[in-house]
């Protein structure tokens, strides 16, 4: 049984892969409406985790989620070859007729994600990284989740639309919706995570940002020292 | 005794296999399997081969064989998908060399190319059947099939049961190569599945105008394909094959400007 109060709680994770072993024995929990940042180099096993979490590697250990929970997926790479003739519409169309959610639901869900109705006749090809990501996270809320995977949502966009896609996230989480969110961008993590995990190739560590961030932790997973000033005001951090 | 089949029981047949063949060759370009989608039609030949020697219909003997080979892609990735495309290669180049093996002189020739011959009703009858299922999976299935190859993650929190629908997507890519191997045999089969749709890409803006596109042009070929056969003596399946190959040079040539 889950704790009440809490959306996901994992105990002693352990993921494989052929010889190597991605995860080893993780546990964290993340309480219903926070959000968790999940930070570590490359080949820490960030994507890993966020997979097994939707049952989609094969794992060792528990992973509960509270009971009615519905997870929306926010990948960061795609299977789909990206020059198709599909379009934002054909997609959306897609998941709002699997979710048995009205077309009304479409122009709510654009705007919650601060896009407007000319990216539905766009082949997703031609969209911008940034409005891509929005076009995926709005794809990810057609489902109503209670809680939201997003895998890097800001990597590989320009700083404008780091921007949109960071305050899309800061609505969400103020609609009440659960977050985990990988991320590399430090201001990104100390401004909207009430928890942080860690995956370091030695070690794993979880708490709130102030205290797991130390200089130790970021040098190993930038792979050199990194200095981190919090100011009181959140929106300003460094 | 052979009990004749009308011309247009026959028309009926072959279209509604151009139509499961667009329908799953847009699918194939999206899911990039466009290379294991014709490998895998090559499998039907040692299915035909096997059926010659043991006396049984030849296109059962190719449906098992189809069906056992996209049960094959289906296991391979789920383990790995980087590796899959080089077993597949391997795994059914050797099928062709097998069946070539198996199969000889015109048998081969025939199981290769194509030969649409005496249609019995028996015949008929399950091929349009066969493609009835192919057409009504693929629309019903479409909207999962869209979000299930963007992201198999994705469609899987949707609530998609990503192996099966997978694995029903490759059983229905198996059974389309099935009927058209009377009209197109073993070697050409795959490129009606696959060109069509490629030439599709390039015409349409969305994902309807793709599917239509596609069917439209992989009915076009067949029917024209199979007219100019029928006018000039000559084997069809080449004939279609090259009727759709000339709209994808076409097309690419008139986009290109």
């Amino acid at each position: 049984m889950i704790l009440p109060g809490n959306a996901l709680e994992v105990e002693h994770l352990s993921v494989r892969l052929g010889d190597v072993e991605v995860l080893r024995d993780l546990s964290f929990s993340v309480p219903e409406g926070s959000s968790l940042a999940v930070i570590g180099p490359n080949g820490s096993g960030k994507t890993i985790l966020f997979r097994a979490l939707i049952d989609a590697v094969s794992h060792d250990g528990t992973v509960r989620w509270a009971p009615g929970a519905r997870i929306g997926y926010v990948p960061q790479r795609l299977d789909l070859e990206r020059n198709l003739p599909v379009t934002g519409d054909d997609l959306l169309r897609a998941r709002a007729r699997l979710a048995a959610a009205p077309p009304s639901d479409i122009e709510r869900v654009l705007s919650r994600v601060g896009l407007t109705r000319e990216i539905l006749r766009k082949a997703i090809g031609t969209l911008s990284g940034g409005q891509f990501q929005r076009l995926l996270m709005g794809l990810a809320l057609l489902g109503d989740p209670t809680v939201l995977l997003l895998d890097e949502p800001t990597a590989g966009i320009d700083e404008p639309g780091q921007e949109r896609v960071t305050e899309t996230v800061r609505r969400l989480q103020n609609d009440g919706v659960t977050v985990l969110m990988i991320s590399h961008d430090l201001s990104v993590v100390v401004r909207f995570a009430t928890n942080v995990l860690c995956l370091t190739r030695d070690h794993t560590c979880f708490g709130v940002p102030r205290q797991v961030l130390t200089p130790e932790l970021l040098e190993q997973v930038y792979g050199e020292p990194v200095a981190l000033y919090v100011h009181d005001d959140p929106g300003s951090t460094r | 005794m052979m009990i004749q089949v009308p011309p247009v029981s026959v028309l009926a047949l072959s279209g509604s296999m151009a139509v499961a063949a667009g329908l799953v060759g847009a699918f194939a370009l999206m899911r990039r399997m466009t290379l294991a989608g014709d490998a895998l039609s090559h499998v039907a030949l040692p299915g035909i081969g096997v059926a010659i020697l043991i006396g049984i219909n030849p296109l059962a003997g190719a449906l098992v064989a189809l069906l056992g080979g996209a049960l094959l892609i289906w296991a391979l990735e789920r383990r790995t998908r980087v590796a899959t495309e080089a077993i597949i290669g391997v795994v059914f180049s050797a099928a062709l060399a097998v069946g070539a093996l198996l199969a000889t002189g015109e048998q081969l020739i025939d199981a290769l190319f194509g030969a649409p011959g005496t249609l019995s009703p028996w015949e008929l009858g399950a091929g349009l059947v066969g493609a009835a299922t192919v057409i009504a999976f693929m629309i019903l299935a479409r909207d999962r099939l869209v979000l299930l190859f963007l992201s198999s993650d994705v469609a899987r929190t949707a609530g998609i049961d990503v192996q099966r629908l997978s694995l029903f997507y490759l059983l229905a890519f198996a059974l389309t190569v099935a009927l058209g191997l009377r009209y197109l045999g073993a070697l050409l089969m795959g490129s009606l599945i696959i060109i069509p749709a490629a030439t599709a890409r390039q015409l349409a803006r969305n994902m309807s105008q793709m599917l239509g596109w596609s069917v439209g042009l992989a009915v076009f070929a067949t029917v024209l394909g199979a007219w100019i056969a029928e006018s000039t003596g000559h084997e069809t399946g080449p004939l279609i094959v090259i009727v759709a190959a000339s709209c994808f040079v076409v097309v690419t040539a008139v986009r290109r400007r």
